[in-house]
């Protein structure tokens, strides 16, 4: 019996120790796409700013709270701007920028393919 | 033929990203948030400076009458600057002037208020700066002019004799 629960106990604590590790994963993935807004060119997992820290501490909160990755950009997205964050949606203002560098690849794959054709 | 197609699609991209860098030259990569934007009091719980109680947001902002949370700190110099501003708006009629203590120091920031004054009725602490963020703030000093639990103006750095002359206005 005592066997039992010693072992449930170092399940416990390492089952502990994986959920703080997720969390801090998630975490860190989250402030990286963020975007440190008194900072230039710094995601706020980067910088070491006041800001930056308060947003990092807000973001633990809130994976504590239970809110999503998605929950979480659209609590700042509301707050900042779409400019906080580094990856930008998909919506009307950025189809260019999401499908030119793909028209781009077929156009030139499509001319690549063309003289392959050629030379055979 | 088909090499003046080829020449004439080539210089039609490079004048297409031609145009989309000098456009993007115009764009400042400065955060600038909108300055009128009418969005909803955030919730949130604070504890209070002098009491050291906790309050509930929701608690302060529920009168119809106008709020001006001011996000101050006593390390802050541009606070320093706009604070004989906001003692000249202490008294004014249907408007309370609550302040957001941001990540201080207790004596410094009990010192700050004996020195230059106390225009706030109620004087809540952000040890950590969450509660700043709740609001979007980015920095201090930062102003909000409230109305019927939405944020009708905010002022993004110290408040000087023309903020004062708006906010007098908006809520004549």
């Amino acid at each position: 019996m005592k066997t039992a629960k010693f072992i449930l106990l170092i399940f416990l604590i390492f089952s502990f120790h994986s959920v703080k590790a997720d969390e801090t994963d998630l975490q860190n993935k989250i402030t990286k796409n963020l975007r440190c807004l008194i900072c230039q060119g710094q995601s706020v997992y980067d910088s070491d700013s006041d800001f930056a820290i308060s947003l990092k501490l807000v973001v633990k909160n809130k994976i504590k709270d239970g809110l999503s990755e998605k929950e979480i950009y659209a609590f700042l997205t509301e707050k900042y701007g779409e400019w906080i964050l580094y990856d930008p949606k998909f919506n009307k203002n950025t189809y260019i920028l999401w499908f030119l560098p793909l028209l781009i690849f077929l156009f030139g794959g499509a001319i690549v393919f063309k003289k392959l054709i050629n030379i055979k | 033929m088909k090499n003046n197609t080829i020449i004439i699609i080539v210089i039609s991209f490079f004048i297409f990203v031609f145009l989309i860098f000098y456009k993007g030259l115009n764009n400042s990569n400065i955060y600038k948030p909108s300055d009128s934007e009418n969005k909803i009091v955030p919730k949130f719980s604070a504890y209070s400076f002098f009491e050291n109680k906790l309050i509930n947001s929701e608690n302060i902002f529920n009168q119809k009458k106008f709020y001006l949370l001011n996000i101050w700190a006593s390390w802050c110099l541009p606070c320093r600057d706009e604070h004989p501003f906001i003692m000249s708006l202490k008294g004014t009629n249907k408007l309370e002037i609550i302040g957001l203590n941001y990540k201080d120091n207790d004596k410094n920031a009990k010192k700050f208020i004996n020195d230059y004054g106390n225009p706030y009725s109620k004087i809540l602490l952000d040890k950590d700066g969450t509660r700043a963020i709740e609001w979007g703030a980015y920095g201090v000093p930062e102003t909000f002019l409230i109305f019927e639990n939405q944020i009708i103006k905010r002022y993004v750095g110290p408040l000087n004799s023309d903020s004062i002359l708006e906010i007098k206005i908006l809520i004549k």
